[in-house]
């Protein structure tokens, strides 16, 4: 078993426990410290792929940015475990038992795809996730997304602001 | 690594997502769970943009190919941020009338 191996099978097994942890935590801070968690083992991901540019994306804005921001608004809004609302248990089995048949569907469809064989993620080679790569196709090819998101940004930003304002 | 492992993976993280979006009630945790979704769908793209590298490079040494799929996720990227700042104001919003995060207060939007 290679170092890579151990390191894919390290941080897929904290992404997915993690996530769990998100879902179980009564306490919403707690399921905000332990999406953190899920986000810096993607960002390890990026880095085993060498995606070095997302990585460090994903660790400031979701991580940083994203995540701060929601801290914020539940520490704001003085949530805790006892005001948390509960579905009831039959909801929650319901809800468990049909995300369980999706994903049952499709791990059933990827094991039948002839497509899929052989084919292999190379995690070392090749340098396209650097960000002299990137920072020539997306000033180059994608200028016209890349000025747009700049009026996304605008609009959302003042779309926060009017939501959000006293009345 | 074969992409399967990585499909698997995503796969697993974007259920996840769903069930906590089914099971959950409060409106801050669903929204969280929206953001997993959203996780597990870039690193599937950022897997599949590796994929067809193997072939490419025996080609050519200083192939560019993939680097559209990275690009995607840093758009999406964009998008979800755009996304949470205007999600998080209603949800602050529904809090202020409301006194809740309880996304069953929302059922009243229909009348």
């Amino acid at each position: 078993m290679s170092i890579t191996e151990i390191l894919f099978f390290f941080l897929s097994a904290l992404a997915i426990v993690s996530a769990i942890m998100v879902l179980v935590s009564k306490n919403p801070v707690y399921s905000v410290l332990w999406l953190v968690a899920v986000f810096f083992a993607i960002s390890g991901h990026y880095i085993l792929l060498n995606a070095q540019f997302l990585a460090i994306v994903n660790m400031i804005v979701y991580a940083g940015a994203i995540m701060v921001l929601f801290l914020f608004v539940i520490m704001l809004m003085n949530l805790n475990a006892q005001s948390e609302p509960q579905k009831n248990m039959w909801m929650k089995l319901a809800g468990v038992i049909s995300g369980g048949c999706f994903l049952m569907v499709l791990v059933s469809l990827v094991r039948q795809a002839n497509e899929l064989t052989n084919k292999k993620a190379l995690t070392v080679e090749g340098n396209i996730g650097l960000i002299k790569n990137l920072g020539k196709v997306l000033f180059s090819d994608y200028v016209v997304p890349f000025e747009i998101t700049s009026v996304l940004f605008l609009s959302a930003m003042v779309g926060a602001i009017v939501i959000g304002k006293k009345d | 690594m074969p992409i399967q492992y990585y499909i698997y993976l995503c796969l697993t993280l974007f259920s996840i997502g769903i069930i906590g979006v089914l099971t959950r009630r409060n409106a801050i945790i669903v929204f969280m769970c929206i953001e997993l979704m959203l996780n597990a769908v870039n690193l599937l793209l950022v897997a599949f943009s590796k994929m067809h590298l193997a072939t490419a490079l025996v080609a050519d040494k200083a192939t560019k190919v993939g680097t559209d799929g990275q690009l995607f996720v840093f758009f999406i990227m964009v998008v979800a941020a755009a996304e949470v700042s205007v999600g998080l104001a209603i949800i602050v919003m529904l809090y202020r009338n409301t006194h809740s995060v309880d996304i069953n207060f929302l059922n009243r939007l229909k009348n």
